[in-house]
C-alpha cells in the first residue's frame, strides 16, 4: 500500500517535472548573437522575426496572424521566430502565462540583452525603437518593418522575399 | 478597384511616415505653447532664467513611461533648481488612447504630486514638430543668445527596467556637458517605447 503510494506520487511528482521543463522550455532566453548565428545557418530558409511584448496592444492584436503564416506555410522552409521584450523580470509572472494561454506554436524567445541603443541598432539601423517590428531575411535579403501587419499584408511581405 | 485602394493605402503609409521627422542635436527647438493640467499655458518663456530644458514626451498608459516616472521626477528635482527645468507633454491623441485624456492627466499628476507641467498637446502639434515617436522620449534643449537648439534627443538611459545600478545616464551626461559649456558626446540614443498614438485619419 505504501510502495504503490509512493510510486503514484512519483509518478505526479515526474509527470509534474516534466511538464515544467517542457513549459519552461516555450520560451527560450535569446541573445542577438545567437539570432545572428541562428539565421546565418539556415541560408535557404525566410526567417520572419516579430519584436513584441505582452504590453503592446498591436504586437498582441498580430501575433494570430504571424501563428497562422507559420502555420499555412510550413511546408515552405519557413522559421517564424517570436522574440519578446517584455523585463526580463516578467518571463516568469507575464511572458510565458500569456504565451500559454494563447498556446503560440511559434518559437518564442526572449531577449537576452542589456542595452536597447545597441542592440536596437543591431537588429536594424533605421529601427526607431517602437514595436512591433519585423524583420524578414532570406539568403542575405533583408526587409525590416515597423508596421503593423495584417494577415493579407503579412502574406505579400513574405512572398515578396522569396 | 481594390489595386488601386491598396496603392493609395501604401501611398498613405509613406506620407504618414514621412511627415514625422525626429529632430536631431543643432536643429532649432520649436517653441512649446500648452495647457498644464492646473489649466495654465506654459512655454519655454514661462522660465526666463532657464539654461536649457528637458523636454520628455511621456503618457499615462505606457508601461515603460511608468517605468521611467520616478527618473522622470528625479531629473526635475536634480535639474530645475541648477536651469535645466522638466516640461513633461503627452504626445498621445485621447480618442486613440482613453486613458491618455485631460482629466486622466490632471488626475496622474495630482497623485504622483509632479513639480513640473505635464502639458496636453492638443492635435498633437507639439509632438509632431519634435516628431516625437515613442514615449518616454526625451528632447533635451539648450538656451543660448543664438536661440534655442536640440543638443539630444533619445532615450534617459541605457536601463529601461531600472536593475542596473551602472546604468548610463545619457540624460545626465548631456547637461554635465552642458552646464560645462561643452557640446555632449552622445547626442542620438535608441531605447524601446510604446508608439506615440496618433490620431486617426
Amino acid at each position: 500500500m505504501r510502495s504503490s503510494f509512493y510510486k503514484i506520487f512519483g509518478f505526479i511528482f515526474s509527470v509534474c517535472c516534466l511538464q515544467f521543463t517542457a513549459y519552461s522550455q516555450e520560451v527560450k532566453m535569446l541573445s542577438i548573437d545567437e539570432l545572428k548565428k541562428r539565421t546565418a545557418n539556415g541560408k535557404d530558409t525566410t526567417y520572419i522575426i516579430n519584436f513584441w511584448a505582452t504590453w503592446c496592444a498591436p504586437c498582441v492584436k498580430e501575433l494570430p496572424y504571424f501563428e497562422k503564416l507559420g502555420a499555412a506555410y510550413k511546408t515552405d522552409k519557413l522559421k517564424v521566430l517570436l522574440v519578446n521584450v517584455d523585463f526580463k523580470s516578467k518571463l516568469k509572472t507575464n511572458v510565458i502565462p500569456f504565451v500559454k494561454k494563447r498556446q503560440l506554436k511559434s518559437e518564442v524567445f526572449m531577449l537576452n540583452e542589456t542595452d536597447p541603443d545597441i542592440y536596437i541598432n543591431r537588429i536594424d539601423k533605421s529601427w526607431t525603437g517602437s514595436i512591433p517590428a519585423t524583420l524578414f531575411m532570406k539568403n542575405g535579403k533583408r526587409v525590416f518593418s515597423e508596421n503593423e501587419y495584417n494577415y493579407t499584408e503579412l502574406v505579400t511581405a513574405y512572398k515578396n522575399i522569396q | 478597384m481594390k489595386q488601386l485602394f491598396t496603392v493609395i493605402s501604401v501611398l498613405a503609409c509613406f506620407i504618414t511616415q514621412a511627415q514625422y521627422t525626429t529632430l536631431t542635436a543643432g536643429q532649432a527647438a520649436p517653441d512649446v505653447k500648452l495647457r498644464n493640467v492646473n489649466n495654465k499655458e506654459v512655454s519655454f518663456a514661462s522660465y526666463p532664467k532657464a539654461k536649457g530644458y528637458i523636454v520628455v514626451f511621456t503618457c499615462n498608459t505606457c508601461p515603460y513611461a511608468i517605468a521611467y516616472e520616478q527618473r522622470i521626477m528625479d531629473l526635475g528635482k536634480k535639474f530645475t533648481p541648477l536651469g535645466y527645468p522638466v516640461i513633461a507633454i503627452n504626445p498621445n491623441d485621447p480618442e486613440v488612447s482613453g486613458a491618455d485624456s485631460f482629466d486622466e492627466m490632471q488626475d496622474l499628476a495630482k497623485d504622483k504630486k509632479y513639480a513640473f507641467p505635464y502639458l496636453y498637446d492638443e492635435g498633437q502639434k507639439v509632438t509632431n514638430a519634435y516628431g516625437a515617436m515613442k514615449t518616454p522620449h526625451i528632447f533635451i534643449v539648450s538656451n543660448t543668445e543664438k536661440g534655442r537648439t536640440v543638443e539630444y534627443t533619445g532615450a534617459i538611459d541605457n536601463d529601461t527596467e531600472g536593475s542596473n545600478a551602472n546604468r548610463t545616464r545619457y540624460a545626465e551626461d548631456v547637461i554635465a556637458s552642458l552646464m560645462k559649456n561643452e557640446k555632449p558626446n552622445v547626442t542620438v540614443t535608441k531605447a524601446i517605447g510604446c508608439t506615440v498614438k496618433r490620431k486617426k485619419v
